[in-house]
């Protein structure tokens, strides 16, 4: 699933605003209630019930046989001093930055070159840089194992420009296999990052560069004083639909290196996984689950506060 | 003010871009090409098509490709008549409590997979619906409702309600103006949903995963993975094999492309 939390914030704005429409219409008072009925039975037995069970379930220590016994936040607390728990989380941050920042600012520079000049060819080009955000996981894994293995074209092109001695099993390396893995999202998540904003980019009136260039503003001030500001909400929905890709990484993982060498690679969605259904800790793998969701929860929040807070400032 | 010099770094751009988004494409293609043994012949052309057939063949597709169909329809199917129900009642109704009960379908859409899948295996597995069709498809039903109410919702805040006052100063009912009225002209979003809802559902692949611990109800990306443990090192069988299981998304998004990026893109900035 796409989340997008720009959403709740657009949500907002039109609650406060008020509803439009009365209900003076002749509406049977429940006719509302009975649309929303099936809807809300099938995602309150199967979304809420779930998360709130997953809640219980973290407070107890469950290994599937014997009876569960309750042991409040220990496993929470557990979570804090396993190391290779911790580390699950810390290889998530790392790949954020493979998922977010480096997509980000690399879709910057060049959706604000693309949008000084209008050339041909860019039909073409969007449909070719989203493809990677329509082909399965599971596929983008077995390719990029294909470019990472020993005699794939990665260190294929390392030997052609005389960089042989740095070619190795890229996925099999302690150090390298996380990066490798961070770059396989780096690749799915360009694209879409610079459609996004060449699409708020394509928005910006031309006077406003204009202005900027009677004033005396280069190409790089102009891209501060005037491109960047107004792409604000768009970096806002990038950043939120990146972050949870990266934080979500499930697939990825169980296709590529199933968390190895060791434990490199593992990610909270990984733990979830293994520790539930491999080692049939059902506690720990509830409480990761929960501590992924408010983590996913709080980095929405915090991204929308700061885009609406800039928002607000640019309007006062 | 477009200098020559511009318009050639643009060009340039461009094509470095859409090789590096191909490479890993034209990579698994090949691979899905070539022989699949020393003993493969010449090929067609020196292409091995047949490479299609034997990785289907030793791969079980016919069952995981029919699973994953029964199970995209099945949450499509579901997941748009709810949404629409659903996305109508809030977007053009007004009633007590609208303002919570939305929030809490928006909640929904940031609800990851992972934390209700450990819960509900062993809830469903009480009910005995674990390897039943249901135990994958209901989970993806209630996330794209989620997605899908919010979806349709923002359509109908912005559609033509001038229509609907009409067939109500006719007599029509809330169901009849929605059905035959409102529908008809919401169309294209519907479409938009239908497109995204069955790409997620169809590339799926931690909730049929978890839920289908037999393999019984195992869906085309988890054939491919499964494939994978076996053959990981007849690059041929494996490419012609994620290629199968790529094709149907592919294939749809070559022709509804503007509803992929604009249900993912600008849908996203507009609202």
């Amino acid at each position: 699933m796409a989340p997008s939390s720009a959403r709740s914030r657009a949500a907002d704005r039109e609650r406060r605003s008020g509803g439009r429409h009365s209900a003076s219409h002749g509406h049977a008072a429940l006719t509302p209630y009975l649309f929303i009925l099936p809807a809300f039975s099938v995602y309150a037995a199967l979304i809420l019930y779930p998360l709130a069970r997953a809640a219980q379930f973290s407070l107890f220590s469950w290994d599937t046989i014997s009876p569960a016994v309750f042991v409040g936040f220990q496993n929470y607390v557990d979570l804090a001093r396993n190391e290779e728990l911790r580390n699950s989380f810390v290889h998530a941050f790392v790949l954020i930055f493979f998922y977010s920042v480096l997509p980000l600012s690399v879709g910057l520079v060049i959706a604000a070159i693309l949008n000084r000049a209008k050339v041909r060819g860019m039909t073409f080009f969007r449909t070719v840089i989203f493809l990677p955000q329509v082909i399965a996981m599971v596929v983008v894994a077995v390719a990029w194992t294909r470019l990472y293995s020993t005699d794939g074209s990665i260190n294929a092109l390392l030997d052609l420009v005389g960089l042989g001695s740095l070619s190795r099993a890229w996925l099999g390396d302690y150090l390298f296999a996380l990066p490798a893995v961070g770059l396989i999202g780096s690749w799915v998540e360009t694209g879409l990052v610079t459609i996004l904003l060449l699409a708020g980019m394509g928005r910006i009136p031309r006077n406003q560069y204009e202005a900027a260039r009677l004033d005396g503003a280069g190409a790089v001030r102009q891209f501060f004083g005037v491109t960047l500001p107004s792409v604000r909400g768009e970096i806002a929905v990038a950043l939120t639909l990146t972050i949870v890709a990266a934080l979500r990484t499930f697939d990825l993982i169980y296709m590529t290196t199933q968390g190895g060498p060791g434990t490199s690679t593992t990610v909270p969605s990984y733990e979830v996984y293994y520790q539930a259904f491999q080692l049939s800790q059902v506690g720990t793998a509830s409480a990761i689950g929960i501590a992924l969701t408010i983590l996913i929860f709080g980095i929405n929040l915090v991204i929308n506060r700061i885009a609406d807070k800039a928002t607000n400032d640019v309007a006062s | 003010m477009t200098s020559h010099r511009e318009i050639s770094l643009n060009y340039l751009i461009l094509a470095v871009f859409s090789v590096v988004s191909l490479w890993p494409v034209v990579t698994i293609l090949t691979s899905a090409f070539g022989p699949a043994s020393s003993d493969a012949g010449a090929g067609i052309a020196g292409l091995h098509p047949e490479n299609f057939a034997a990785a289907w063949e030793e791969g079980h597709f016919t069952q995981y490709m029919t699973t994953s169909v029964m199970v995209s329809t099945l949450v499509v199917v579901l997941a748009v008549v709810c949404s629409v129900l659903a996305g109508y009642a809030f977007g053009t109704m007004t009633f007590r409590g609208s303002g919570v009960l939305f929030y809490l379908f928006l909640l929904g859409i940031m609800v990851p997979a992972e934390v209700i899948v450990v819960p509900l295996f062993f809830d469903l597995r009480r009910l005995g619906l674990i390897d039943t069709i249901w135990a994958v498809a209901l989970p993806q039903v209630a996330q794209s409702i989620a997605f899908g109410t919010y979806w349709m919702r923002t359509y109908f805040r912005s559609s033509n309600r001038s229509i609907s006052e009409a067939a109500r100063i006719d007599g029509a009912s809330s169901g009849q103006i929605l059905l035959r009225v409102q529908v008809p002209i919401a169309r294209p979003a519907i479409v938009t949903l239908v497109v995204l809802l069955f790409m997620w559902t169809w590339n799926e692949f931690l909730i049929p995963l978890v839920m289908s611990p037999s393999g019984k109800m195992r869906t085309a990306p988890l054939g491919l993975a499964f494939f994978q443990g076996r053959y990981s090192t007849n690059t041929a069988l494996m490419g012609a094999a994620a290629v199968l299981v790529a094709l149907p998304v592919v294939i749809v998004y070559l022709f509804l492309q503007r509803h992929f990026i604009r249900g993912m893109v600008e849908g996203a900035v507009n609202d």
